[in-house]
């Protein structure tokens, strides 16, 4: 196949990229030189490249995350030139091509960069506040088994849809790496917004919505100042909408009484 | 040694439901907590399985090697979910779901587990539903069907394309009621690199905290497999970067059997590679061959015309052509098969040759542009980010690629291994798909052995075991650490000129070109003599920058690479000593004249179960025969 590559016009490009041991090492930019990469390489492809040819120089590889490199794990999480998954519409890094670059381009390369997400190494961050906000109340609370049939409560195609259209969320955390308050809005907003949208998760909606709305606070969230920065560096496209509609749902709650003194942003967390 | 899978004998229909009540004991509910059982993988089975222990009352830690459990590669499977729930009234019943996949396997799988699965198929379209799961509805909200490879009827359930995404977000929200709960410990970042085994017993796991670095043990009274499968032995394949075979390995070096190694998926409908710099292919889904004609132009000169080029007459629809009754829903091997052999003929497209269309034009002529947009518009935009072209215009380029493992680790009906305490489940076992598994069938298979049997099946293991019999300070504890951080320096010392990704791509192309879509006895002899030159090379030549006490991934992907270069020789040595041809393995001696697998029943109505012997040596064979009372032994038509 190695035919195919040289059928290709090659680029050049220079990195920018942040370098950091651990968590609590200084960070620094450093530049290295991405040589021979086509247009058909990915961006991952490319970083690639750049590690293999660091790897033989005994250098220590740039640290990322990534896995399925299909666009639907949300493992990767990069931003790059100032925007995050680098700003292509409805599209992760791992599915960004090098055709959307040109040779000579200058390319920077930070991790997410967000309270509630600490660097680990280079351009990988701990994540884990977003499956506190699902373990705080994202789900239904039924059990394995003695559940109905699945055509006995009937959910029409419209809330089936919009639930489907919030669902899509992949958890990379785009949105909030994109805030310049650091929140978590649309991710929470998303899911609040499914499980509202279908019958099954009614039941618990407004207890739902106290409760990752409290988690947000207590994991080191901002809150929604209507950017709409995650809107545009989400991914799979999910909509602000999803967090007026969490909002409707808090205020649903607030009159049903469901919520309580929303606990301080932690001191620690700052 | 025959190996005994202690199915339940009687009427199939009544087997599970006997099983569970005369042979499964169960604990008492206040004696749950008192047992801590391990589960590795949290995709769609683990995280299943996980999140019903932690209901039941069991004490669950939980790990996986991504940062957070929703991650597991399940979340890529696109099309669907099977389920007998007959809503088209188009006749099927569990027997036509356990008859299609014991036929689509080629009668290579356990009659009675197939049933049990096709049984529980039911239960687990309810389960999602109540978990929020967003599938597909019709306008009166009625749940939509569609229709997949190897079957007549529309059983498939879905949630746009991104069905295995919805169902894994399901069983994560799940487990993470659970983690909240507090009974189940979740440990993400962390790879098992060894099994513990205590007595014959499976009691224990040693890990690596990937941020860390640290090595620890964790001791149980049970340990659960839910580590996917191993086609990343091919080095492209449309598993995720991290998918690896090393769970099972550990665990199979520690005893555990493997059983049909040779049973690999090669999924008919992939983005063909384009360079060499490549790291993965990318699936288009099965539910594409719904709308999607798939041809070949008849000339060889007509490959490199543009194909709105080539009239409807030069065009060979060869999966209609030779399957006029499934026609583009030809069940994957064979489906793959003939693409390959298509472009074998010098009839494919693209680059290399290596491509043939899969073609909407008739589709969108019929049913209009939009309808299709709907159905897959998250498919063709994932195509047009690839390759950069639109599929609504021109048909989309294909070729077959490594997709998913039906070999695994060896269990029985209970899905225990041959260790006690040892459970394996979802792709990781061996158990239902026979050599070759029907589209959406797998992610039926993963909720199907955590929500609906490992629940029932684990309770039988450990109420006939006292709780706590093993502590952290077991000698073989500390010998398991010690053996896992020799093996991390060994790796860290080597300090050659060759990188990691040369080696697993070395060893990739090897398996691909020999061990893939079709074997000889030539090309496994050749296979079986050059790998141990690559192992060789390996622990001589590779290089590994940095610590083990840090964030390593060069470290994480030596020592996974290390293991595939150890476990492609068992899967060789499994496809020669095959000799025949059944489902995804093709042996070119054993073919009817139109190039039809052909099986050697006679023979090879068994499942080979391996035994590990030492790294280069020749494993032991155990056999365990397969009786077929309900479904009779035929070739395989799909015609």
């Amino acid at each position: 196949m190695s035919a195919h590559a040289s059928e290709h016009k090659t680029m050049n490009l220079t990195l920018i990229v942040w370098r950091q041991a651990g968590p609590n090492d200084p960070g620094r930019f450093e530049t290295y030189q991405a040589r021979n990469i086509t247009e058909h390489h990915s961006f991952l492809e490319m970083l690639d490249v750049v590690n293999e040819d660091l790897i033989r120089e005994g250098k220590d590889p740039i640290a990322f995350d990534h896995d399925c490199r299909e666009g639907i794990c949300g493992m990767c999480s990069a931003v790059v030139n100032g925007v995050p998954h680098g700003g292509q519409k409805r599209t992760t890094l791992c599915q960004l091509h090098m055709r959307t670059f040109k040779d000579g381009d200058a390319i920077y390369l930070e991790p997410w960069r967000a309270r509630a997400f600490p660097i680990l190494r280079d351009l990988v961050v701990d994540r884990g506040a977003l499956d506190k906000l699902i373990q705080a109340a994202g789900y239904v609370s039924c059990h394995t088994g003695g559940v109905p049939d699945g055509n006995a409560i009937l959910v029409g195609k419209r809330e089936a849809d919009y639930a489907m259209d919030a669902a899509e969320c992949i958890g990379c955390g785009a949105c909030v790496a994109a805030c310049p308050n650091g929140a978590a809005m649309l991710f929470a907003g998303a899911k609040v917004s499914q499980l509202a949208a279908l019958p099954q998760g009614q039941v618990e909606a407004p207890d739902r919505v106290a409760a990752m709305v409290a988690a947000m606070a207590e994991n080191g969230f901002g809150n929604c100042s209507n950017h709409y920065e995650c809107e545009a560096a989400c991914p799979k496209g999910i909509s602000v909408k999803f967090i007026a509609r969490m909002n409707r749902e808090f205020m649903k709650a607030l009159f049903l009484d469901k919520i309580g003194a929303l606990p301080k942003p932690s001191a620690s967390a700052g | 040694m025959t190996l005994d899978g202690k199915a339940p004998t009687g009427r199939i229909q009544d087997s599970w439901d006997t099983h569970r009540f005369e042979s499964l004991k169960l604990v008492n509910p206040a004696n749950k907590r008192k047992y801590k059982i391990l589960v590795v993988g949290t995709g769609l089975a683990g995280a299943s399985a996980a999140a019903s222990f932690g209901e039941m009352g069991y004490n669950v830690e939980a790990f996986c090697y991504q940062d957070s459990p929703r991650r597991a590669h399940s979340i890529a499977a696109q099309g669907g979910i099977n389920a007998a729930k007959n809503y088209p009234n188009d006749g099927d019943s569990i027997y036509r779901l356990f008859y299609d996949t014991i036929k689509g396997g080629d009668f290579r799988a356990r009659e009675a587990d197939v049933w049990r699965l096709a049984q529980v198929s039911n239960d687990i379209i309810d389960q999602c539903v109540a978990q929020g799961v967003p599938f597909a509805r019709d306008y009166a909200g009625y749940l939509d069907n569609r229709s997949f490879g190897g079957a007549q009827v529309s059983r498939t359930f879905y949630a746009r394309g991104q069905t295995g995404q919805q169902l894994l977000l399901g069983a994560y929200s799940a487990l993470s009621r659970q983690i909240k709960a507090g009974t189940v410990k979740m440990f993400p970042r962390t790879e098992m690199l060894d099994l513990v085994v205590v007595d014959g017993e499976a009691k224990g796991i040693t890990v690596r905290d990937l941020v860390t670095g640290e090595i620890r043990c964790h001791v149980g009274d049970a340990v659960v497999l839910a580590t996917g499968g191993y086609v990343n032995v091919f080095y492209l394949s449309t598993n995720a970067m991290g998918c690896s075979v090393t769970a099972i390995w550990k665990a199979h070096k520690r005893g555990a059997f493997l059983a049909n190694p040779c049973y690999t998926q090669i999924h008919p409908t992939c983005i063909p590679q384009a360079g060499d710099y490549q790291s993965k292919l990318t699936l288009m889904s099965e539910s594409l061959r719904n709308d999607g004609r798939i041809w070949v132009p008849k000339k060889k000169e007509d490959c490199k015309k543009p194909p709105n080029e080539i009239p409807e007459e030069d065009r060979d629809y060869y999966l209609e052509r030779k399957y006029p009754s499934f026609g583009n829903l030809a069940p994957r091997d064979i489906a793959s098969r003939a693409a390959k052999e298509q472009c074998d003929e010098g009839r494919g497209v693209g680059p290399g040759g290596r491509g043939v269309y899969l073609d909407f034009g008739a589709a969108i002529k019929r049913l209009g542009e939009n309808v299709i947009r709907e159905r897959y518009g998250n498919l063709f935009e994932m195509y047009e980010r690839i390759t950069a072209e639109n599929a609504y215009q021109r048909p989309m380029r294909m070729y077959p690629a490594p997709h998913y493992s039906m070999g695994g680790l060896w269990v029985d009906y209970d899905l225990m291994s041959n260790l006690p305490g040892l459970f394996v489940i979802g792709e990781a076992n061996f158990s239902v798909h026979g050599a070759n598994r029907l589209g959406a069938s797998a992610l039926m298979q993963g909720l199907a052995d955590g929500y609906f049997v490992i629940p029932y099946t684990i309770a039988g293991y450990l109420a006939q075991t006292k709780p706590g019999k093993v502590k952290a300070d077991a000698a073989e504890c500390a010998r398991s650490i010690a053996d896992v951080k020799a093996n991390a320096e060994q790796l860290l010392s080597v300090n050659g000129k060759k990188t990691v990704t040369e080696f697993i791509r070395e060893l990739g192309t090897l398996m691909w070109n020999n061990v893939g879509m079709a074997r000889s006895e030539q090309s496994l002899g050749e296979t079986l003599r050059k790998i141990p030159a690559i192992r060789e090379d390996f622990w001589k030549n590779v290089k590994v920058t940095g610590k083990g006490a840090e964030l390593n991934q060069q470290l994480e992907n030596a020592g996974r690479t290390a293991d595939f270069i150890e476990f492609a020789e068992l899967l060789a040595r499994d496809a020669l000593h095959r000799n025949e041809s059944c489902g995804g393995h093709f042996r070119v001696e054993h073919q009817y004249p139109d190039g039809e697998a052909k099986r050697d029943d006679a023979n090879f109505t068994y499942s080979a179960a391996w035994e590990f012997k030492g790294v280069g040596k020749e494993p032991e064979l155990h056999k365990e025969p397969l009786e077929f009372e309900n479904v009779h032994l035929a070739v395989r038509s799909y015609k």
